[in-house]
C-alpha cells in the first residue's frame, strides 16, 4: 500500500512535526513499507479471532471511588516553565 | 419546496462522583486553579489512570434508564489533539465500542410524543479550562491562555443522539426530560449554567426530503439558549436555502448576548483524532448480575412519574409534566398529598402562586419556607371555608415571607371568615339600615344594589364574611327569596 507525500504532510502536521523535503521522502518509503507489512498480515483468516485491543489478560481493573490527597498548587505547577497564580500560562493558541 | 429539520444533540453530563475518572483528586466544583491536581490528571510520565467503578455504574444506571443495551465488552480509546486543555495532549474517551448503544427516550410534546433514538451512552474524562486573557477576552486575539486542571479528569458521560429532533421546541423538551432523568437517577448536578450540563446540536434543514448540510451549533448554556440558537439557526438556513445560497459544513457559535450564531475556528483543522486504544486501561466486561442489580435498583423515572401523576391523582398534562420535570417538585406534591387534601388543588398551588414565589425569590423549592404540611393547612382552610380563596393568597405569601404556618397567620391576624348566619346576620341588617336607597333599588330588582350591598357587609367585616351566606342573607330578607 503506497504512501503519498501529502500523506506523509498531513500526518506531519497533526503531530506537529517539521520535516524537510528529503526526510518526507523517507518516511514515505518507510511508513508504506509498514503498511504493506500489516496488509500481508491481514491476509491470514482471522474470522474466528476476536480483534485484539489490549495484550493483557485482564478485565474490569476498578478502584474505588474515594478521594486521595492532590498536590499543592506550588508542587503541581513548581516545574511548569511559565505559571502565573496557580494557573499554567500558555502562549496564544489561535 | 417542503423543508424539514433535522437535530441532534450531543451532551456531556458530569458525573457526581467524589473522585475524578482515573485518579483520586476531588470532582467538586470550583475551587482556587489547580488545587485539585495530580500526577495522573496533569499527565506526568510514568503515572497510571485507575478507573473509578462508581462512575462507570453511573454511566450504566443512566444507558439502562434510556433503554440502551449495554455492551458485553467496551474499550478506552485515545483522542489525540493538541490543545492545552488536555496536558497529556490526548483525552481518555470510547470509541467505536462505547459502554452503551441503541436506546430512545421519549419527550411529551402535548399533542404527540416525540421518540428520540439513542446512538451510544459513553464514558470519558473532562478536560481542562482555558481562559484566554488579551483584549478582546476571547479565544482569538488573546495573547496568552491560563490553563486550570481542576476539571481535567472529572468523569463525564456523554450521550448522543439519532438526528430524530424536528424542532427547537423538541430539542428543548428532550434536554428537560434528559435534564429530569439524570437528576432522577442522582448521578449529576445537573447545571447547564455552571457546565455540569452541557450540549452541542448539529442542525441542518432537508428540502423535500433531500438532506441538507449538517452545522454544529457550541456554547449553548441554558435551555433558552439551546432554544433560541436552534430557532436562529434553523431560520438562518431555511433563509439561505430560500435564497438559493449554499450553506457549508461548520461549527458556529451562538453568542447569547447578540442572539446570533457565528462561524468557530476548530480545535484541530482537519478533524483527525487519530484513536487508538488507551493501552493503560484494560476493557470493561459488566458482569450480567452487576447490570442487572442496576436495572432493577433504578428509580421511579420522570415519564412514569408523569403518566402516574395523571392517572393516580387526575392531573392536568401540563401540570402533570411541571411537578415532575423536577425531582424535588414532584417530591414536594406528594408530600403534601400526604395530608389528605385534594391532589388537583395542591397541584394548582404548586404550580401556581407557589412556583411564582420561588421564582421570584430564587429560592429552590427544596428550601422552600412553606412545608408540604403547611400547604395542606392553607387548602384545608379554604375547603373548610374558614378563608376564602383572595385570602388564601396572601396567607400563602405571609406563610412564604415569615415561614409561619397557615392556620396561625389565620389565627394571629382573625382572618377566619364569618360562615355563622346569626353573626352575619347582625352586620347585614345594620348595612340595610344605613344604606335605605339601595336597599329599595334591590327591592325592585336592581342587580347592581346587591353588588353594592355585599360591598358594605365586606366593608364593614373587613372581608371576612363568607360571600355566600352574606349574599343569602340580603336577598332573604330584601327580595324574600335566596
Ligand atoms: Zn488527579
Amino acid at each position: 500500500m503506497a504512501i503519498s507525500i501529502e500523506d506523509v504532510e498531513h500526518v506531519a502536521r497533526l503531530a506537529r512535526l517539521k520535516l524537510t523535503e528529503e526526510e518526507k521522502e523517507t518516511y514515505r518509503r518507510q511508513l508504506s513499507d509498514v503498511l504493506e507489512h500489516a496488509r500481508k498480515i491481514s491476509e491470514v483468516d482471522t474470522s474466528d479471532v476476536p480483534p485484539t485491543s489490549h495484550t493483557l489478560p485482564l478485565r474490569n481493573v476498578f478502584r474505588e471511588d474515594s478521594l486521595r490527597p492532590s498536590l499543592s498548587v506550588k508542587e503541581a505547577t513548581g516545574s511548569a516553565a511559565w505559571a502565573v497564580e496557580g494557573a499554567f500560562k500558555v502562549p496564544r493558541i489561535i | 419546496m417542503e423543508y424539514e429539520t433535522i437535530i441532534g444533540l450531543e451532551i456531556h453530563a458530569e458525573l457526581s462522583t467524589e473522585s475524578k475518572m482515573f485518579c483520586g483528586c476531588s470532582a467538586s466544583f470550583g475551587g482556587g486553579p489547580n488545587t485539585k491536581t495530580c500526577p495522573v490528571c496533569l499527565g506526568h510520565p510514568g503515572s497510571l489512570p485507575v478507573t473509578n467503578m462508581k462512575a462507570i455504574e453511573y454511566t450504566m444506571m443512566l444507558a439502562l434508564a434510556l433503554n440502551c443495551e449495554i455492551t458485553p465488552r467496551s474499550v478506552f480509546h485515545r483522542k489525540n489533539y493538541f490543545y492545552p486543555d488536555m496536558p497529556k495532549n490526548f483525552q481518555i474517551s470510547q470509541y467505536d465500542i462505547p459502554l452503551s448503544t441503541d436506546g430512545h427516550l421519549d419527550a411529551d410534546m402535548n399533542d404527540y410524543v416525540r421518540k428520540v433514538g439513542i446512538t451510544r451512552v459513553h464514558i470519558e474524562e473532562d478536560t481542562g479550562k482555558s481562559i484566554h486573557i488579551g483584549e478582546s477576552g476571547r479565544i482569538h486575539g488573546a495573547e496568552y491562555s491560563l490553563e486550570d486542571f481542576n476539571r481535567a479528569g472529572i468523569p463525564l458521560a456523554e450521550i448522543v443522539t439519532e438526528p430524530d429532533i424536528r424542532s427547537a421546541e423538541e430539542a428543548r423538551a428532550f434536554m428537560q426530560l434528559l435534564r429530569a432523568t439524570l437528576e432522577y437517577l442522582g448521578i449529576s448536578d445537573c447545571k447547564m449554567e455552571e457546565g455540569s450540563l452541557r450540549c452541542d446540536a448539529n442542525i441542518s434543514v432537508a428540502v423535500d426530503g433531500k438532506l441538507g448540510t449538517k452545522v454544529e451549533i457550541k456554547n449553548m448554556n441554558s435551555f433558552r439558549s439551546l432554544f433560541r440558537a436552534l430557532s436562529y439557526e434553523e431560520e438562518r438556513q431555511r433563509f439561505a436555502l430560500e435564497q438559493g445560497g449554499g450553506l457549508i459544513q461548520e461549527t458556529r457559535h451562538w453568542d447569547d448576548a447578540e442572539g446570533k450564531t457565528h462561524p468557530l475556528r476548530s480545535k484541530e483543522e482537519a478533524f483527525d483524532y487519530r484513536y487508538f486504544p488507551e493501552p493503560d486501561l484494560v476493557p470493561i466486561e459488566p458482569d450480567p448480575e452487576w447490570v442487572d442489580r442496576l436495572r432493577e435498583n433504578l428509580p421511579e423515572l420522570p415519564q412514569a412519574r408523569f403518566h402516574r401523576f395523571m392517572e393516580q391523582f387526575g392531573l392536568a398534562r401540563d401540570i402533570a409534566s411541571m411537578l415532575t420535570g423536577e425531582k424535588a417538585l414532584a417530591d414536594y406534591f406528594e408530600r403534601a398529598v400526604e395530608t389528605g387534601q385534594g391532589p388537583e388543588e395542591l397541584a394548582k398551588w404548586i404550580a401556581g402562586d407557589l412556583s411564582a414565589m420561588l421564582r421570584e425569590a430564587v429560592v429552590p423549592i427544596q428550601h422552600c419556607p412553606v412545608a408540604p404540611r403547611g400547604l395542606g393547612e392553607l387548602v384545608a382552610l379554604v375547603n373548610q371555608k374558614v378563608i376564602s380563596g383572595k385570602m388564601a393568597k396572601e396567607v400563602l405569601r405571609e406563610a412564604f415571607e415569615t415561614g409561619k404556618g397557615p392556620q396561625r397567620i389565620v389565627d394571629e391576624k382573625g382572618l377566619s371568615q364569618i360562615a355563622d348566619a346569626h353573626e352575619l346576620e347582625v352586620v347585614v341588617d345594620e348595612v340595610i339600615a344605613e344604606n335605605p336607597g339601595a336597599a329599595d333599588d334591590m327591592r325592585t330588582g336592581k342587580e347592581q344594589a346587591l353588588k353594592f350591598m355585599m360591598g358594605q357587609v365586606m366593608k364593614k367585616t373587613r372581608g371576612k364574611a363568607n360571600p355566600e351566606v352574606a349574599s343569602r342573607l340580603l336577598k332573604q330578607k330584601l327580595i324574600g327569596r335566596e
